[in-house]
């Protein structure tokens, strides 16, 4: 019986048999670091299903007055993430600029991998999910920043996969127009979930055009400095070094992630002297709180020092070249944004909504500490990740690059 | 005529007024009363006008028939919690919840009375953020009376209209597995023919007046058009245009 050849001239048992391969072939620091992903990925979920069945009140630590916790932060932090590797990839193969051509393929595996972590986390904070399916369908509220977040990143996160699908299928034309539409979905997307906190009036922490601004600048630089740490790994992994083209790319991602730092510094600074200029009620608490309140360290240690300052030396230093300070660089970045987001969110909680009336009940900030389950949900969306992405690497091969032009 | 009749004349309403009369009559209760504020004659709604910290559409209508809203005497309020309790055991509030709260405020370095109390509940907003928010329009205002109302069956329990509202108004019913919120007794009173809401009946002081907006014989339309009157809303910057007033006295 002749068998029908289904993906690029190979049948369906060829192909298994080379999946097969490929996930055999690897050492045992492969396995160990996949088996280890693994674990915590499966800690994550059991942790997210123990909550939502056992309910998010008993073991989770946020409240009535500090609603969103380290999940939501964490999931900001992924499909940010996502956002920006899919803007970063997006100037190679969609814009042809030529240098970054060759991300394509692991930024686009990237760019969904880390929205899938992103809904893996906020499927654990959601506290009836089911009906989510059923009426951000059937009853959507065109008016919330919220469902349009939501919807969009739920196309782009379709559109993306078939945009990889068809990078394999070097059927490059089908996959210019959908990157070029998940391009414009995720951006879409990305600047309404600053929407969400941005035009809240009554929380002046958030509110204004800034947020959505600073957003976007923020998910460029995330996307470079994640690409960057992601294609050293996978070299690393690989026992590789990188060939004349991956090593400009890797260059010129480089120098997105100094740009990128540069204007995220620059709006870091002029919010922080507007959230101080005038003492403005409850912003300047929440700015204080940050500056030497109990989110000093998160402030300044991980979101100025590592994922600002120290990688903007350590990038700089590198003059785009030497590897080994870029991945440090990209390494503390991604540990330091996560605080970025952290911050973000629950600092603008923090501040009780009735500061301004003096009250005794609301007097000074709202306390949050993430409790373990919420630590492990959270450890887990990094465990989906690091699973996906150790998989990812052996079952396209490490996403070789076709040279395919525009 | 003494003054008491005058509650019971018939009230022949201003728009057939001619401009020129109006302003006379308001000009001689001005002089009267010696209401100048900064230069600016308080026009009749000013109250109004101030509590929704912004012209607009409100002002000369109320949107809604009925417009309910409530009035706050917060001086009068002792923090006895019999609202919170009437609340809770008509709208069955969890322990963990609550729909309404009294909040206190401590002024050391005041004349007198150093401690006053402020009930705080939705303040059904005209401009709700909670409603805007809200991804499956779970949550929305009711156009017969202008409630911001929930519908359980859609809440997702995404919890941004918790975080949206400037009033800390809403809070997670685990029972229902949907936010929860103050209602104007609807449910409970108000559509089973009841007229007062739980809090406002049980409330020995008085310091919650239930009333509809939209009657210029309702007690609290009349006190928030007075002129003169101090009346102000809670987080007027929040821009949501609420329906709870706050006045003393």
């Amino acid at each position: 019986m002749t068998q029908r050849t289904i993906v690029n001239g190979m049948t369906l048992n060829e192909l298994e048999s080379l999946l097969v391969d490929r996930i055999k072939s690897c050492s045992n620091s492969y396995y160990l670091a996949l088996l280890i992903c693994a674990l915590i990925m499966l800690a994550g979920s059991a942790a997210g299903l123990m909550a939502t069945v056992g309910g998010h009140h008993i073991y989770y630590n946020v409240s009535r007055e500090l609603t969103w916790g380290v999940l939501i932060s964490t999931y900001i932090y992924f499909v940010v993430t996502s956002t920006g590797l899919c803007l970063v990839s997006s100037i190679g193969h969609i814009f042809g600029v030529e240098s970054f051509v060759p991300l394509a393929k692991r930024a686009v595996f990237l760019a969904i991998v880390t929205l899938c972590a992103g809904f893996f986390v906020i499927s654990a904070e959601i506290k009836v999910p089911i009906r989510m399916m059923l009426y951000n369908i059937i009853s959507p509220n065109l008016t919330s920043n919220i469902w349009w977040m939501g919807t969009l990143y739920g196309v782009a996160l379709m559109v993306m996969i078939l945009e990889f699908a068809f990078l394999y299928l070097r059927k490059y034309r089908l996959a210019v127009v959908c990157g070029f539409i998940a391009v414009i979905g995720e951006v879409a997307a990305n600047s309404n979930l600053a929407g969400v906190f941005g035009l809240l009036n009554g929380r002046d922490f958030w509110h204004g055009a800034y947020l959505p601004i600073f957003f976007i600048a923020s998910a460029v630089m995330t996307g470079a400095a994640v690409l960057i740490f992601f294609h050293v790994l996978a070299y690393r992994l690989r026992g590789e070094s990188m060939n004349e083209t991956m090593a400009k790319a890797m260059n010129a991602c480089c120098k997105v992630a100094i740009l990128g730092i540069c204007i995220v510094s620059f709006f870091t600074v002029w919010r922080m002297v507007a959230l101080l200029a005038g003492e403005p009620g409850g912003a300047y608490l929440g700015a204080m709180a940050l500056i030497r309140g109990p989110y000093a360290v998160n402030f300044w240690v991980f979101e100025i020092g590592l994922a600002l300052v120290l990688p903007l030396i350590l990038f700089i230093c590198s003059r785009g070249t030497d590897l080994r300070l870029m991945f440090v660089g990209s390494a503390l970045m991604i540990v330091g944004l996560f605080f970025m987001r952290y911050n973000m969110v629950i600092v603008g909680q923090a501040v009780p909504v009735y500061y301004s009336l003096g009250v005794n009940e609301a007097r000074g900030l709202i306390e949050y500490f993430p409790s373990y389950l919420e630590i492990l949900v959270t450890l887990g969306g990094f465990g989906l990740t690091g699973c996906l992405f150790l998989l990812g690497e052996k079952i396209f091969d490490g996403h070789k690059v076709d040279s395919h032009h525009h | 005529m003494t003054a008491l009749k005058f509650d019971n004349l018939k009230n022949e309403g201003i728009e057939n007024l001619p401009d020129r009369q109006r302003r006379n009559f308001l000009k001689l209760g001005f002089a009267i009363t010696g209401v100048f504020a900064g230069g600016t004659i308080l026009a009749v709604t000013s109250s109004v006008r101030r509590s929704f910290a912004s012209s607009g559409d409100f002002l000369a209508q109320y949107p809604y028939k009925p417009h309910y809203g409530m009035l706050i005497r917060q001086d009068r309020c002792i923090d006895c919690e019999r609202c919170k309790q009437a609340c809770a055991k008509t709208n069955h509030v969890p322990a963990y919840g609550y729909r309404t709260d009294i909040l206190e405020r401590v002024r050391p370095d005041a004349e007198g009375q150093q401690r006053e109390f402020i009930p705080v509940l939705c303040n059904h907003c005209n401009l709700p953020q909670c409603v805007r928010v809200c991804p499956t329009r779970a949550t929305y205002k009711d156009r017969r009376n202008g409630i911001v109302m929930m519908n359980p069956k859609k809440c997702i329990g995404c919890l941004t209209c918790q975080m949206a509202c400037p009033y800390n108004a809403r809070y997670f019913n685990e029972e229902k597995m949907a936010v929860d919120k103050c209602d104007f007794c609807w449910e409970a009173r108000l559509d089973r023919g009841g007229k007062l809401t739980a809090c406002a009946a049980a409330c020995p002081a008085q310091a919650r007046i239930f009333g509809d907006l939209s009657r210029d014989d309702d007690p609290v339309h009349r006190v928030v058009h007075q002129i003169g009157r101090t009346v102000w809303v809670l987080r007027p910057e929040a821009g949501t245009k609420p329906n709870v007033f706050y006045t003393r006295g």
